[in-house]
């Protein structure tokens, strides 16, 4: 196997990127690697994913009760 | 006034094509579906529910007035989320500009890299419980406590969904300034959440803090 270990810091630096897709196929591959013997980067990036899916769910930025009448009314409004 | 408006149809070019012509009805079906990203887009700037509100108002009128400049070099969101950071903006600098965070925020310093603290073992957290109130609060008290720079680019790229090119586009910044603040705002999203989850979210659950120092 010839992929190359990695620290945990370099894990961190790079661990958005990664959920993203935005990381190399050889850098994914070392990332990879590393969190199957790594239970704290693995911890970062569980968290990272937990919280990513939680406001990314469409119901964190909810709008005020009457938002879009109130919005339709002042386009009706105008001159 | 009746809210039964014309069901206006057709896609995104035909309605702006519409307004433009004169049918200014067709507006509010043009940019409803943007509603919420617009709202969230204000949020993220100005932090409180009342001037986000008036600023989507805002911003809503101005694409109106606007929107025959519209060039479809990007798309109709893009330029529509655009028109309301910047809109959140003028009203941080109009009103506040004294009690906030600077307005360009730069101070805060981007240099060096930023580590994780808190290496507790996440379970998957079920999104159904999003549908109590106070987990909702939770997750915008901790998206407000974060600095503008990384809230707003937080907000357009993981509650809105946009693209990295359109987040570059909208803030103005370039790729890798959006990378690095989306870096660092989840870790900082993660550290503030942790100690809530670990206590809290889930009940009957024990987590185990893992710390390798």
């Amino acid at each position: 196997m010839g992929t190359i270990e990695i620290s945990c810091v370099e894990v961190w630096r790079e661990i958005s990127n990664y959920l993203d897709g935005e990381v190399s196929p050889e850098a994914r591959e070392r990332m990879e690697a590393h969190f199957k013997v790594c239970a704290h980067c693995t911890a970062v990036l569980d968290g990272m994913r937990n919280v990513v899916g939680l406001v990314g769910d469409g119901r964190v930025f909810q709008m005020p009760d009457g938002f879009s009448k109130r919005l339709q009314e002042r386009i009706q409004k105008l001159p | 006034m009746s809210m039964t408006q014309p069901q206006w149809r057709g896609n995104e070019a035909e309605l702006i094509q519409s307004v433009c012509g004169g049918a200014r009805e067709a507006f509010y079906e043009l940019i409803r579906p943007y509603e919420r990203m617009i709202y969230a887009t204000a949020m993220s700037v100005v932090k409180n529910s009342a001037d986000a509100e008036e600023v989507a108002q805002e911003a809503v009128l101005k694409a109106l007035s606007n929107l025959a400049g519209f060039r479809a070099e990007s798309k109709f969101s893009t330029w529509l989320i655009q028109i309301t950071y910047n809109e959140a903006k003028m009203k941080l600098r109009k009103a506040h500009a004294h009690l906030y965070e600077s307005i360009d925020d730069q101070q805060q310093s981007e240099e060096g890299d930023f580590w994780p603290r808190d290496f507790a073992d996440w379970q998957p957290i079920p999104s159904e419980l999003l549908e109590q109130n106070e987990i909702r609060q939770a997750l915008q008290d901790a998206i407000n406590s974060l600095g503008r720079i990384y809230r707003e680019v937080l907000v357009l790229r993981d509650v809105e969904q946009l693209s990295i090119k359109e987040t570059t586009i909208i803030l103005g910044v370039s790729e890798a300034t959006v990378k690095t603040r989306l870096h660092r705002a989840r870790l900082l999203l993660r550290d503030s959440l942790a100690p809530g989850f670990d206590g809290c979210w889930i009940k009957g659950l024990t987590y185990r803090k893992v710390r390798p120092w």
